[in-house]
């Protein structure tokens, strides 16, 4: 596992130069879902970088718009842009914005940004390769947050009834929200009684930042073979791997990142990995 | 034949045609005239439920499968209800999805106020990417189907469900970005959209009694508008009414009032639902009760001719 965890901290060090290099961003959101998303890009997922739009191949749907960065920093260590087009994330012109952009972003499967919508998508995704009979996976990731869309449950519903097993999503359950932690602002839990209460194979993953145990929660749903969708519960802290960002904590859904503190995280990240080498 | 029937006859030929295209309802396949379509197409004829806003967004998705989805409603629910889905899972992503809305304005008669959009082509409007098309019979909706199908693009549907009178010829040609000229006058330009037509038919046998020559055309789509046929038109007219089933802000007078304030000022009266709600009623009463019956078309023409 030690390449992946090492991948991980390259995919950060990328998400520290995007956001510190505007000096704004939505830092806390990106980290979190770091190790779903190498594990996917890595391992996982039927793609291939040199042919984007591939037939058949397996999609991702990160509804939760804002991760942005996180899946701009896996697309540029993949191949898929040059990773000096990081740099460029919401200048003037730019093919990175905030907000997952199908139509700019070479990999990127789907636009979201309003919340909710993108769950939905990757439904219409999995229905169409039902359709079409191409054996293809569908991920999506939502938001905790996000959760609180009513679209979310209309969505939730009818993949189950739908018998969409070729879809697998995933909650970045980081427990913290724009205006607060989610059990303040409007309380979600219980989380897994919900999903298998419409329907879902339901796995909760202890901790959403370890590579190993997101690994094996996604082997589980892809062979699992009951006819229904599944969701992976994400245990995470937003703003992972980065001490600034934890620190932050409630502050860090999007903020202010100084070039000292987009260079002291890179720093940080490096002697992890040097650590990590040994 | 009732226009929903004209259009799931089209719909189920271009299905049998093309296997990318599907379909969704959301629990108003029957009154849409698509009641047998799961039986007919089991895996592309798809009830999602009562939930316009996933129906939009799993549409959008299926497009980007490279799917031609249709996702079909009541025209408020197929538009005000799903609004930033349209805005962005369907038009900001660009992708090609085809709304169908039945039932506009007053045609929803005694469903009322909840079921009577008079907002719908004015919110739609100032989305980008999306196309407005609003048919006036079945043999103007049958020509322009095809069109709308090989159109790459969300397209909006705003259709009639019942019986309406057949104003064209089934062989009469169309473009579905060209307005249609149905009578050539000098006098004054009358700018009509879907069910309202008859009713300038009738105004216009009134007018042509007092020798006033009008200019019958029908934009039956509202976006892109075709801003040459109209400036064509009120160039030699000098000036227009309009007359629509949709709240006079934000449709056909207001696309219209824009093409002329920017190229060619020109005075012009309106009639439509002057900013109000809907109410139960048949037809023929609610055309009444908001003024768009032919005498009241025949009075706005010569209100306007007096401003000229």
């Amino acid at each position: 596992m030690l390449d992946f965890n090492s991948k991980c901290i390259e995919i950060r060090k990328n998400i520290l130069t995007e956001i510190g290099t505007l000096g704004v961003g939505h830092i806390g959101g990106s980290l979190s879902i770091v190790e779903t998303l190498v594990m996917l890009y890595y391992k996982h997922m039927n793609i291939d970088p040199t042919n984007p739009k591939k037939e058949g191949r397996d999609r991702l749907v990160v509804s939760k718009g804002h991760s942005g960065p996180a899946v701009y920093a896996v697309l540029a260590e993949k191949g898929y842009f040059p990773k000096s087009l990081l740099l460029t994330l919401n200048k003037p012109g730019t093919n990175l914005p905030s907000h997952c952009d199908m139509n700019r972003t070479v990999g990127v499967d789907m636009t979201t940004g309003s919340l909710g919508q993108g769950f939905s998508c990757a439904v219409g995704i999995a229905q169409a390769s039902k359709i079409k009979k191409d054996n293809a996976k569908i991920y999506t990731i939502i938001g905790d947050g996000e959760t609180q869309e009513g679209q979310i449950w209309e969505a939730a519903m009818y993949a189950s009834a739908h018998k969409l097993d070729n879809l697998i999503a995933f909650t970045d359950y980081n427990k913290l929200q724009l205006d607060g932690t989610v059990d303040e602002i409007c309380k979600i839990d219980p989380l897994d009684d919900k999903w298998k209460a419409f329907g879902w194979n339901v796995f909760v993953v202890e901790d959403g930042n370890d590579c190993e145990q997101v690994d094996k929660a996604i082997e589980y749903a892809k062979s699992i073979n009951n006819k229904k969708p599944s969701m992976i519960i994400l245990n995470t802290i937003k703003g992972c791997g980065v001490n600034f960002a934890i620190k932050a904590g409630k502050g860090n859904h999007s903020m202010n990142i100084s070039q000292e503190m987009m260079l002291d995280g890179i720093k940080e990240l490096e002697n992890r990995q040097k650590g990590d080498d040994n | 034949m009732e226009m929903r029937q004209a259009f799931a006859l089209e719909l189920e030929k271009a299905m049998n045609e093309n296997e990318n295209i599907v379909v969704l309802n959301a629990d108003l396949a029957k009154p849409n005239g698509m009641g047998n379509f799961s039986e007919k197409f089991p895996d592309r004829a798809i009830n999602v439920g009562i939930a316009e806003q996933n129906m939009a967004s799993i549409a959008a998705g299926m497009s980007s499968y490279g799917l031609i989805p249709f996702i079909c409603s009541f025209t408020p629910f197929a538009t005000r209800r799903i609004c930033d889905q349209i805005a962005i899972s369907i038009c900001y992503a660009n992708q090609n999805v085809k709304i169908v809305g039945t039932d506009p304005g007053i045609s929803a008669e005694y469903n009322g106020g909840t079921h009577m959009s008079f907002e719908d082509i004015g919110v739609l409007r100032s989305i980008p990417n999306m196309v407005i098309f609003e048919p006036v019979d079945n043999a103007q909706l049958i020509n322009i189907f095809p069109q709308i199908l090989k159109y790459k693009g969300p397209v909006y549907i705003r259709m009639f469900r019942k019986n309406t009178p057949d104003i064209f010829d089934a062989n009469e040609k169309f473009d579905l970005f060209k307005s249609k000229v149905i009578k050539e006058g000098t006098d004054v330009s009358i700018f009509c959209s879907g069910l309202t037509i008859n009713d300038v038919l009738e105004a216009d046998k009134i007018l042509q009694s007092e020798n006033i020559n009008a200019e019958i055309i029908n934009i039956h789509t509202i976006k892109p508008i075709d801003s040459e046929g109209i400036l064509r038109s009120i160039r030699k007219t000098g000036c227009a009414v309009t007359v629509e089933n949709h709240n006079v802000i934000g449709g056909l007078r207001s696309a219209i009032a824009e093409v002329s304030a920017s190229e060619c000022p020109i005075p012009i009266e309106c009639i439509g639902i002057n900013d109000k709600f809907g109410q139960v009623g048949k037809i023929p009463y609610l055309k009444e009760t908001y003024h768009m019956t032919g005498n009241d078309i025949v009075d706005a023409v010569r209100k306007v001719l007096k401003r000229k």
